[in-house]
């Protein structure tokens, strides 16, 4: 499992990533342990550009068949992109979880994007921990 | 249905193939506290000869009244068929089936029944139908607020000419979910909601506006004009409508100016009774629910689909659940909603045996009846029209004194002569909300107007005897 833990990435322990971007915004998707317990997603629903979120406010939702999850915001800020290509086609966020499937970008309001969340080593640990 | 009887014996062998020692048993898991452990004040049982007794004489205490009310529950002609069939054992159940293998009539008929509703209401999706018209307003003011993307916005212009029951229950859901509904005033001589009430809240930031047609006076609200401006400030409109009234005016779905960059309702909901369901003293009653397929996962409730079976037979199976709450606990859509099988399967076949023609026909026979009635009684002294313009089969008549002595007054003469609007709507005066449906006969409405003219000018009284 951890060799799938991209190491430049944060975590949250409600399995969500977070990547710093060049441009100092970030951008999060769900982990790939988080798609394998969705299971096969059917729709994605992502935020408009522009809108506010708090850190730890459900911001997106994905629905698999059985299930309709939220997807909490890792970081406070405003909503500067979201992925479009998930409305035709949500199996990317199951087939490249950390890549093509990847639900929004934020402007990060405040100073750290990474305070309070986990690295790779961390979530990993936390995974373990849980997984038992 | 079938009647299936339970020996002592039937129970005892039931009960020890499951282990149990006594039924109680079955029940163990409630803890003892929560057990009522008395019944007092309950009556012991009685017979089904004195039950039968006690409910006839309880029913002929309401007597055969000629009922001129209308306000949100109309009495129609039920074709004897609709509940013949409705009432076959194998539709015989209020629950929506979740097994799709054991469940396919029902199925159908709820696909059915979505179908009509679509094509009635002029949108794209139907949920399988809500409690009633009341709480079908409250789900469509929560479903608008989620599916409003381009604001945050929890606030809802709900103009004072929609139904007030239908705005207090809106209330005491959407309003709890801290959706403030704002009051939208109406016009005085018009009887309905003016773009001037709207436009202090041009550019104010609000997720929908609610749009009841006709309204709660009967009258037919610019509804164009009215969706226009909501799209053009960016908000989403929740239709209120009579099903029936859709055999004759415009589909919300195509409200608004064709050449508009958005037209029609976002959201359509509403009280399905007229549609072969009976008064039967208020409920069981169906609210409906449809809207665009871009908003099918913000609406509440069950959806039955369409699909094909392994061996690529049609077949039909509840879909879109997974916003359910035996999915989302308490994040699902909604935590109230159910679908309503009996009746809606009562309203399918309703339809069904009437036809868009049918369904016109009886439209058009409650207008006319309502024409004749409201100029049969404003003929009478001290009784005249409130508003000005198009009603749909309703409408407000203003009287020159106090309407509750004269209903009770009407009632004693086994008439029912209408809904006192006195207290909702104290700036009308004595007004009274009158209704004459196609039950009604030209002798029926002659009837009601000679007993107000009496009780109206007592004088008509020595007429009549001279």
């Amino acid at each position: 499992m951890s060799d799938k833990l991209p190491d430049d990435l944060h975590y949250t322990r409600s399995h969500e990533w977070v990547r710093t971007l060049p441009s100092g915004e970030v951008e999060v998707g769900v982990t790939d342990h988080a798609q394998e317990a969705l299971g096969d997603l059917v729709f994605v629903e992502v935020p408009e550009v522009g809108r506010r979120v708090a850190a730890g406010e459900a911001c997106a939702v994905v629905e698999s068949v059985k299930a309709a999850s939220d997807i909490y915001s890792p970081v406070a800020g405003v909503v500067t992109a979201h992925n479009a290509a998930l409305a035709g086609t949500p199996e990317l966020l199951n087939q490249a979880p950390y890549g093509a499937g990847w639900l929004l970008r934020i402007a990060v309001e405040g100073n750290d994007a990474a305070a309070g969340l986990l690295d790779a080593a961390g979530y990993a640990a936390y995974l373990a921990e849980t997984s038992n | 249905m079938s009647f299936i009887p339970h020996t002592t014996q039937d129970v005892a062998d039931m009960l020890s193939v499951i282990g149990a020692n006594h039924i109680d048993d079955l029940f163990d898991e409630i803890p003892a506290a929560l057990v009522a452990g008395s019944l007092a004040g309950v009556p012991p049982a009685l017979s089904e000869m004195e039950v039968g007794r006690l409910m006839s004489e309880r029913a002929a205490l309401d007597g055969r009244p000629l009922c001129f009310i209308g306000a949100g529950a109309y009495e129609h002609h039920i074709p004897a068929p609709v509940w013949s069939i409705a009432t076959r054992g194998e539709f015989y159940s209020a629950y929506t089936p979740y097994q799709a293998e054991a469940s396919q009539g029902t199925l159908q008929v709820i696909y059915e029944y979505q179908s009509m509703m679509c094509a009635l209401t002029g949108m794209e999706v139907s949920n399988a139908s809500l409690y009633d018209g009341a709480s079908a307003l409250a789900e469509a003011c929560l479903t608008a607020v989620r599916a409003q993307r381009t604001s945050n916005s929890r606030r809802i212009l709900l103009p004072r000419t929609v139904n007030p029951t239908y705005t207090a229950v809106a209330r005491a859901i959407a309003g709890n979910q801290n959706v403030l509904l704002e009051p939208v005033d109406f016009d005085r001589v018009q009887g309905r909601t003016l773009l001037d009430a709207l436009r202090p809240y041009e550019g104010s930031d609000c997720a929908a506006v609610v749009v009841q047609q006709p309204n709660y006076f009967g009258m037919l609200e610019d509804v164009d004009a009215l969706v226009d401006w909501a799209h053009a400030n960016g908000m989403l409109v929740i239709a209120v409508v009579n099903p029936l009234s859709l055999a004759v005016l415009k589909p919300p779905g195509e409200w608004g100016t064709p050449t508009a960059a958005k037209r029609g309702a976002d959201i359509v909901c509403g009280e399905g009774q007229p549609l072969g369901v009976p008064l039967a003293s208020g409920g069981p009653y169906f609210g409906f629910m449809t809207t665009r397929m871009q908003y099918v996962r913000q609406m509440p409730g069950r959806i039955v689909g369409r699909t094909v079976d392994a061996d690529g037979r049609e077949g039909f199976t509840l879909t879109l659940q997974a916003r359910e709450q035996h999915i989302r606990r308490s994040k699902a859509n909604s935590n109230i909603c159910t679908n309503q099988g009996l009746t809606v399967t009562a309203a399918t076949i309703y339809l069904s045996l009437l036809g868009a023609d049918g369904l016109a026909r009886v439209a058009e026979a409650s207008m006319a009846r309502t024409r004749e009635l409201v100029s049969a009684l404003t003929a009478v002294r001290g009784v005249h029209e409130v508003f000005t313009g198009a009603v749909f089969h309703e409408a407000v008549l203003g009287f020159d004194r106090p309407i509750a002595p004269l209903l009770a007054a009407l009632a004693q003469r086994g008439i029912q002569g209408g809904l006192d609007l006195s207290e909702r709507f104290p700036e009308l005066g004595h007004s009274l909300l009158v209704c004459a449906t196609e039950t009604k006969t030209s002798e029926d409405i002659a009837r009601y107007a000679r007993a107000v003219d009496e009780l109206q000018n007592p004088a008509a009284l020595t007429r009549g005897a001279a």
